[in-house]
């Protein structure tokens, strides 16, 4: 599969909509070269704001422009903006439903080298608890473009998470993304996966290797962690009758929790879970990691043959 | 006015069998200053855009900011009874989402700065003359977050920014200065790069000339000391950290009454 940056997109992606929208402001914590912003930056110097390593302080700013008409973006790494700022989050942009964009880019264990200290992968859980957020994670750049242009035009706060290194293409140029209506990737009839950001194109590869087996699965895009498009688990559910979901994320509190609430509400199934599981990860090359600790094409097969027996 | 203002705190909080007179009472004349002689506001249209704003960023002290706004108008005096009252507008701490007037939600110490950094960059991206007020308490000067706004206030030079501190010198569980000394407070801000103003927090005349001299420097915010007492106008509740956070008896608001008529 062709690769792109789903952090150069997101910079291209703020630029133009700069460009149509004067009251666009970026915010970003120093790491404006790797978020991204810098090109907003560089074409709207007067509308961007570098806080420095101040990102509560971000935040609160954020906030503030926010509650006098400004569409603000504010940038970091998912561990300093969401993790480090949890308060702030909650007290600043959630509770007033201010119209701020939290976009983290270096989401997960594919950060890699620089280790768990920079590796969010609680993110998810906290960012689904503060009421009024919507939870964004893209699949690829592709997705990543659609998720910020439906951001800017949508109010309130937002949560979306991009990756580090560059991710599989997995849509088509032209992928128009509706916020919280789930993409079915493929049809299947035996089992479902439902996966999010970059687990979406391993399970993609599950399928194929599945398919050898005359397993027949589906595979379910939730782009949109909140709000969840409960629709689409329940009908995968009653339909298929097994469900595996896959996420860059601790087992508590992401996508498979949300999942599996729908799931024991509404249509009772054999569920599986690929996860992190309940522990930090360590330095070490993308791919190594998503090796070591569980999260491969090969994963999710296992996964959902064990799920299949269970029906 | 500021009696008056005193008054309903007493009466708001004895009311409700909670709350937090002390640094009510501590920024009864900073509040009154602001709200009948400094802000340009328009209490029939809390979202006039041209409006001056002031962020309380010390939320605790929410009963004296909801006794302005309802003898300002903002919304009827016989509501602040209603204080901390379940499906009240006057929620315990300052609440932007339900209480006319009210520009940010606040009670978690050390987040008004910043918000009020946002504000002034706002009015400067958009030329608005408006001016941007945010009233902090010393004991939240101890949050990191303060100093970071601080710091990012002294860079981005909002000078269309004034903040001011009710040094009070008391927080929940003593005086300031044993739980986690501030001073050389001024000499700090100074350091920061702000603008600054010592001025007695209780004397009308001083609060009102730093605010217009506040207005006149330009480059950089401006921060006015001012300094204060816990508890202000209410003998028994003077310099007590007892009353940070404790609600007056009947008896004892009784007192308080008697003694602010």
């Amino acid at each position: 599969m062709t690769e792109a940056s789903t952090r150069e997109t997101y910079g291209k992606t703020l630029v133009e909509l700069g460009k149509q929208n004067k009251d666009i402001v970026v915010l970003d914590a120093d790491l404006s070269p790797s978020t991204m912003t810098s090109f907003f930056a560089r074409e709207f110097p007067d509308r961007f704001f570098d806080c420095g390593l101040t990102e509560q302080n971000m935040v609160g700013i954020a906030a503030g422009l926010a509650a006098s008409g400004k569409i603000v973006f504010a940038s970091s790494f998912a561990i300093f903006v969401l993790c480090r700022c949890f308060d702030q989050l909650r007290l600043c942009l959630s509770q007033p439903e201010l119209n701020v964009k939290i976009v983290a880019t270096h989401g997960g264990i594919t950060v890699g080298e620089d280790g768990t200290s920079h590796q969010a992968i609680e993110d998810l859980a906290l960012s689904c608890a503060l009421p009024g957020f919507t939870v964004v994670v893209p699949a690829d750049a592709i997705e990543a473009a659609e998720a910020v242009r439906m951001a800017a035009s949508a109010h309130g706060p937002f949560y979306i998470r991009l990756s580090r290194p560059k991710t599989p293409i997995v849509y088509p140029e032209g992928y128009r993304l509706t916020l919280g209506k789930a993409v079915t990737m493929r049809q299947g009839m035996d089992a479902t996966i439902i996966a999010v950001g970059i687990m979406v194109a391993k399970a993609l590869e599950a399928v194929d290797i599945l398919a050898r087996q005359d397993i027949d699965c589906r595979v379910i895009n939730m782009h949109t962690i909140k709000p969840l498009d409960e629709a689409s688990v329940v009908k995968a559910a009653s339909e298929t009758g097994a469900i595996v979901v896959a996420e860059e994320h601790l087992a508590q509190g992401g996508l498979g929790s949300r999942v599996a609430q729908v799931v024991a509400r509404e249509k009772p199934v054999p569920m599986e879970f690929v996860n992190l599981g309940d522990k930090y990860a360590l330095s070490g090359k993308a791919d190594e990691l998503l090796q070591r600790y569980g999260l491969t094409a090969s994963n999710i097969e296992e996964s959902v043959k064990s799920v299949v027996e269970r029906k | 006015m500021a009696k008056k203002l005193r008054r309903h705190v007493i009466t708001m909080i004895a009311t409700a069998g909670s709350g937090h007179p002390g640094g009510s009472l501590s920024a009864a004349d900073i509040i009154t200053a602001l709200y009948f002689k400094v802000l340009r506001h328009n209490p029939e249209n809390p979202h006039w855009a041209d409006r001056d704003r002031f962020i309380l960023s010390k939320g605790h002290a929410a009963p004296i900011l909801y006794a302005a706004l309802a003898e300002t108008g903002y919304f009827p005096v016989a509501e602040l009874a209603t204080l901390r009252k379940l499906d009240s507008r006057l929620q315990g701490h300052a609440d932007s989402k339900f209480t006319p007037g009210v520009e940010m939600s606040a009670g978690s110490l050390g987040m008004g700065l910043s918000f009020a950094i946002g504000v002034a960059l706002a009015a400067r991206l958009d030329s608005k003359a408006y001016r941007t007020y945010v009233l902090l308490s010393d004991g939240e000067c101890e949050e990191g977050q303060t100093w970071e706004a601080a710091l990012s206030a002294a860079h981005f030079k909002p000078d269309n920014l004034t903040a001011i501190v009710d040094c009070n010198g008391i927080q929940l569980s003593g005086w300031t200065r044993d739980i986690m000394n501030l001073e050389p407070f001024t000499r700090k801000w100074q350091a920061f790069g702000w603008h600054t103003i010592d001025i007695d927090g209780h004397d009308f005349d001083q609060i009102l000339s730093a605010c217009q001299e506040a207005e006149k420097i330009k480059g950089k915010p401006t921060v006015i000391i001012a300094r204060t007492i816990k508890g202000k106008g209410v003998s028994f509740m003077e310099n007590n950290a007892a009353f940070h956070g404790k609600a007056p008896t009947w008896e004892e608001a009784e007192r308080a009454l008697k003694e602010l008529e």
